[in-house]
């Protein structure tokens, strides 16, 4: 079911998400505000929720869109949590 | 055996990691923080849209390729409402904009700016 030209290409796209997921750290450790360090964390976790649908496609098994779509509501949630902390200083007020 | 759902999943896949690149790039390059989430918050989603697009096309429309799409509404809706809280909590902490741009109503005069 699985042709090479299928293979190459998410082999192919796999090895790009992760070489950028890899610059995108540099953000987050370099960044010179807090606000920027969000930013990276963020397009590192959009860029995780792209990996686990290549690697479903790559081998067939649909479990791992559900991976991907917890690993989405859960970047979600942190992002929200991390800027209610930088604006109010704490999160459940 | 080169289908046509094999060839649209290709391309999709492709488009999907040019504009991951593209938003990587963007985060990279950009002057400033509001910038930077402009670069990554649109970019980055459609890329990984795609993709989850490019999910859809290959497991057909069920099981996993249903769940792709409700992955593709549910980034379209989180994206820009992260990128929007923290540009709010950039603007309260009181980060400036590059090359001294203002707020229309003056409001970073008078918070401390964490940069200085």
């Amino acid at each position: 079911m699985s042709s090479p030209l299928l293979d190459a290409a998410v082999t192919g796209g796999l090895l790009v998400v992760a070489f950028v997921t890899l610059l995108s750290g540099y953000r987050v450790v370099v960044g010179p505000t807090t606000p920027d360090r969000v930013v990276g964390l963020d397009t590192i976790g959009t860029n995780v929720v792209a990996v686990a649908v290549l690697y479903a496609v790559g081998t067939g098994r649909g479990l791992f869109v559900e991976v991907a779509l917890v690993l989405a509501i859960i970047g979600f949630i942190s992002t929200i949590a991390v800027a209610q902390y930088l604006t109010e200083g704490d999160i459940i007020t | 055996m080169t289908t046509p759902r094999t060839l649209l999943t290709v391309a999709l896949i492709a488009v999907g990691a040019f504009f991951l690149l593209v938003g990587t790039v963007g985060l990279l390059r950009l002057p400033d923080v509001y910038n930077r989430m402009h670069a990554t918050s649109k970019a980055t989603t459609l890329g990984a849209s795609s993709i989850l697009l490019a999910g859809f096309v290959h497991f057909g429309p069920q099981g996993a390729g249903l769940v792709s799409l409700v992955g593709i509404v549910f980034l379209f809706l989180t994206a820009p409402t992260g990128a929007h809280l923290i540009s709010r909590s950039a603007q309260r902490m009181g980060v400036d904009f590059a090359g001294g741009g203002r707020w229309p109503g003056g409001e970073s005069d008078d918070v401390d700016d964490p940069t200085d």
